[in-house]
């Protein structure tokens, strides 16, 4: 694998200008390119807040029924006894915020909203990961191809990109959610609306991938090294897979991770419309739209899942701009 | 020197708001213009004469028809009134509901002992074009509502009640002016005769349902009549756009003269369908709507605003009604055929949690049987200790499933209507109690408009998908036991689609039903309802839920407002609006 950057890695001698005998030379390791982009990741505190923050998410999603059986209460518990009964809000002060309920309880049923909360990450995360998978995936293949053969091939590629980015994609979602029936393809009931939501939203954020790799690979196409490996005698695959892909690595990693904060945001979205996962199944959008109504009287209802959605998506936005930074170096 | 004149204006402004102005109204004797709490209920708040301005009403989804033949919601029977006459009506006043006659001269003259039932109608009343009304009219819109294929929706009384000799619809009626119904009669043009197959008393409840408002056979378009209702009310409709909005204006053909019962105010309706129903309460609060003509209530977040700010509750009345919130459990649906495992479902939901989420205490008791206390001749009792144990006994719950053998329980669907968030908080709560003992519920909403034509009344669609629980509930369609008992429980009722017996099929109750009807002695005939009640309930055909209470919003631009205890809402033909 040859990079672009790359000092060659063996150590090499530094002559000392002639006259400062005595002075130690000192072998200067070459770095990988990882290494420099980690260097200047670690110099940038933001990005790396953004990180800790990225990393905090995907444990407590991870281990949610720990965290819920040590923090909180089972979701999907109601827990009506603490709750007003002709004014439908929790008895206690601040929503009925307390050691028990951290984030207080939902009005009418007294659900536990850390714990949904908590569970409701689940569903985001998961959700816009594998959507960002399937958008990178799909995106890297036709950027790569688009770009290294072009002619009609990046044509072709590039309209139905244009294409799929002038859907409307809200509108389509809504529409495919109401049509999809309670078992198909092996799965039933909320995994195959999860299932669904992952093929749409992947499938129409590949474009924004695609065009990036696309660009890319436009660039890399022309350079020495691959003119140098197709002189000595290299297949395009070879080209592919083993010159140009691995370049390509960056800026993959790159916009997948700010990728994952705008499908964040679209799962949200939808769940709100009413076409996300069905309750008793929390999530974040879900949560929102039933806290429209109380947000008058019981407003951490509305608070407490539209912090964690504020929360979740800027420590992707930050993390991701710290990566932009810190692997391509035109960009500072 | 003009920062003093600004403090100074300011503070006159300030001092001139302290002051105040008092909604002044115009006080009548019986009726009172300061708002309190509960000043619409069994009494006229803010009576007015005065005309004009236009009356704004919201529905969160879509009538089931407009048509008085196909329609069965107490909305639609109360809001007909101002487009129809029917040959009797509720009087609009407050207080116990009083039937008088409206196309009709007089209440019917009963002969043959009861058998026979005589209206004269009044001259001079007119359709909407200038055409006048007739006997014939009236016969043609009764022979309509017998037609269960075109109009699914709307009780099944005069298919039970008259001699009908194989009648079945105008729309197959060989005779040349489609008026073949021997059972009905019109001698002349403003008689009316009814033949009925057994004697009954109380055939002056049946005459006041939207079905008897005469419809004109040249203006007959079938299903989609209910596009352009011809109208012999005080308003006639302006336009309609399909799911969307219709606006009604008066109608210059209706005379005063002829009409005792009514003073139309408004000089303009007009109703917002398909309104998101929070967003009704918000505009209620806010003075941009008049009206939520459903009149089921606040939704419960404006519940909790509503009681809990003294300024918002004057403005509130809490009607008692003549409704149980209940829940029907199919028996069509396995392993709901087997009656242990219904009673399951008595006994293991959480009732507290059923009347939580229709508002508390506040929204109704919780209820142990059917009749609503209101009913005369109602009677309370408790066959699955939802007294006792409000939050549910799971321990008989689990013997009951082990005696239908589902000792691990089973799944099913709840189906509910998706505009009201009642319902789902009740979907909700059934699926968290229920699953305590292994019955697993997935959520199915539906359109309140079609959800008796198309889904949870239709026997065939419920079967197929697979709709074991549907959440229901039921007003009395008059203030006594037949009026509330026989539509939901008489087997007789059912047909493929717009259904309100939702599986109840007890040849017993059938056979109860028909004394009652020739009962003639009123205590005897009283005795009947709690025995059908409590067959039902042994039998574990619904669910029953709360006795509701409706907390309704009256907003200060109303006039003239009162519940009215015939449909337990505001009576929609007395209402007039501030300009």
């Amino acid at each position: 694998m040859t990079a672009p950057l790359e000092v060659s890695g063996t150590a090499t001698e530094a002559q000392p200008e002639a006259g400062l005998a005595g002075v130690e030379s000192k072998a200067v390791e070459g770095r990988s390119l990882g290494q420099i982009a980690w260097l200047r990741l670690r110099r940038d505190k933001v990005a790396l807040a953004g990180g800790a923050v990225v990393f905090l998410l995907v444990l407590v999603a991870v281990f949610a029924p720990l965290v819920v059986k040590l923090l909180g209460h089972p979701p999907n518990e109601f827990h009506q006894d603490l709750i007003d009964p002709s004014l439908q809000i929790p008895k206690g002060k601040y929503g009925g915020i307390s050691k028990e309920f951290l984030f207080g309880l939902e009005p009418q049923n007294g659900r536990d909203i850390f714990s949904r909360v908590v569970y409701g990450a689940r569903i985001s995360l998961l959700v816009a990961f594998l959507a960002t998978v399937v958008a990178m995936v799909i995106g890297t293949v036709s950027g790569v191809i688009a770009g290294f053969f072009g002619g009609w091939v990046d044509t072709l590629i590039s309209r139905t990109m244009d294409v799929f980015l002038a859907f409307p994609l809200l509108l389509f979602t809504i529409a495919i959610a109401g049509v999809i029936p309670d078992s198909a393809f092996g799965l039933n009931g909320n995994s195959l609306r999860v299932a669904t939501l992952v093929v749409i939203i992947g499938f129409f954020s590949w474009p924004y991938i695609g065009r990036i790799i696309r660009g890319q690979t436009l660039s890399l196409r022309e350079r020495e090294f691959v003119d140098a490996a197709r002189s000595l005698g290299a297949r395009n695959s070879y080209i592919l897979f083993r010159e140009l892909l691995p370049n390509l690595v960056a800026p993959i990693l790159v916009y997948s991770t700010l990728l994952i904060p705008t499908n964040i945001l679209f799962e949200a979205a939808l769940s709100f419309l009413g076409v996300g996962v069905r309750p008793p199944t929390p999530s974040w959008g879900g949560m929102l739209s039933d806290a429209v109504q109380w947000y008058t009287i019981a407003p951490h209802f509305m608070i407490f899942p539209g912090l964690a959605i504020f929360v979740t998506v800027l420590a992707f936005n930050l993390f991701g701009d710290g990566l932009r930074d810190a692997l391509d170096p035109r960009t500072r | 020197m003009t920062g003093v004149v600004a403090l100074g204006a300011s503070l006159a402004l300030a001092l001139a708001a302290c002051g105040g102005s008092n909604t002044s109204g115009q006080s009548g004797s019986n009726g009172s213009s300061s708002p309190t709490y509960n000043a619409g209920v069994d009494k006229v708040f803010n009576p007015s004469s005065t005309k004009g301005g236009t009356l704004r009403m919201a529905h969160s989804g879509d009538w089931d028809s407009l048509d008085g033949a196909d329609t069965y919601y107490g909305y639609s029977w109360d809001f007909f009134r101002l487009y129809g006459r029917t040959l009797t009506t509720f009087a609009p006043a407050p207080g116990e509901s009083k039937l008088v006659p409206d196309l009709a001269e007089s209440l019917g003259v009963p002969s043959d002992n009861s058998k026979t039932w005589t209206y004269k109608i009044r001259t001079g009343v007119k359709f909407e074009d200038g055409t006048p009304v007739t006997s014939k009219d009236v016969k043609y819109a009764v022979e309509r509502t017998l037609d269960k294929d075109t109009f699914p929706n709307g009780p099944t009384y005069f298919n039970d009640f008259l001699d009908l000799q194989g009648y079945t619809s105008p729309y197959k009626d060989p005779t040349p002016d489609k008026l073949g119904l021997k059972a009905i009669e019109t001698p002349d043009d403003q008689t009316i005769v009814f033949h009925l197959k057994q004697p009954y008393s109380g055939f002056d409840y049946l005459t006041q349902i939207p079905s008897t408002a005469p419809v004109p056979r040249a203006k007959d378009t079938g299903t989609k009549y209910k596009e352009h209702v011809v109208s012999t009310g005080p308003y006639k409709f302006e336009s309609y756009q399909l799911g969307k909005k219709f606006v009604l204006v008066r109608n210059d053909q209706w005379d005063q003269a002829t009409d005792p019962i009514r003073k139309p105010l408004p000089d303009r309706i007009e109703v917002s369908l398909n309104v998101n129903a929070e967003d009704i309460d918000n505009r209620l609060l806010a003075g941009d709507l008049d009206v939520a003509v459903e009149g089921t209530g606040v939704q419960p977040a404006t519940q909790g605003r509503v009681l809990g700010d003294p300024n918002l509750k004057k403005n509130a009345d809490s009607a008692e009604t003549l409704r149980n919130w209940f829940t029907a459990i199919n028996a069509d649906v396995a392993p709901l055929n087997n009656v242990e495992c219904r009673k399951a479902i008595e006994f293991g939901a959480d009732h507290t949690g059923y009347q939580n989420a229709y508002g508390g205490p506040a929204g109704g008791d919780i209820a142990t049987n059917l009749l609503p206390p209101l009913i005369p001749g109602a009677q309370k009792f408790d066959l699955y200790n939802m007294a006792s144990k409000p939050t549910g006994d799971v321990d008989s719950a689990k013997k009951a499933l082990q005696a239908c053998g589902q000792p691990n329980g089973f799944s099913t669907n709840i189906s509910y209507r998706a505009e009201r968030p009642r319902e789902k908080a009740l979907a909700e709560s059934l699926q968290q109690s229920l699953a305590r003992i292994g019955i697993k519920l997935t959520l199915k909403p539906y359109p309140q408009g079609d959800y008796f034509k198309l889904y949870a009344g239709k026997p065939d669609f419920a079967k197929k998908n697979n709709l074991g629980i549907m959440v229901y509930g039921w007003a009395a369609d008059w203030p006594d036991g037949y009026g509330f008992l026989a539509q939901i429980t008489d087997s007789r009722a059912i047909h493929t689609a717009g259904n309100t017996n939702l599986g109840v099929k007890l040849p017993e109750v059938d056979k109860l039903l028909d004394q009652a009807v020739v009962e003639t002695d009123t205590a005897k005939r009283e005795a009947i309802w709690p025995q059908i009640d409590r067959k039902v309930m042994e039998a574990a055909y619904y669910l029953p839920g709360v006795w509701s209470k409706t907390l309704d919003y009256r907003p200060p631009t109303l006039t003239n407002v009162f519940v009215t205890n015939a449909y337990n809402m505001y009576d929609y033909i007395a209402l007039g609006v501030k300009q």
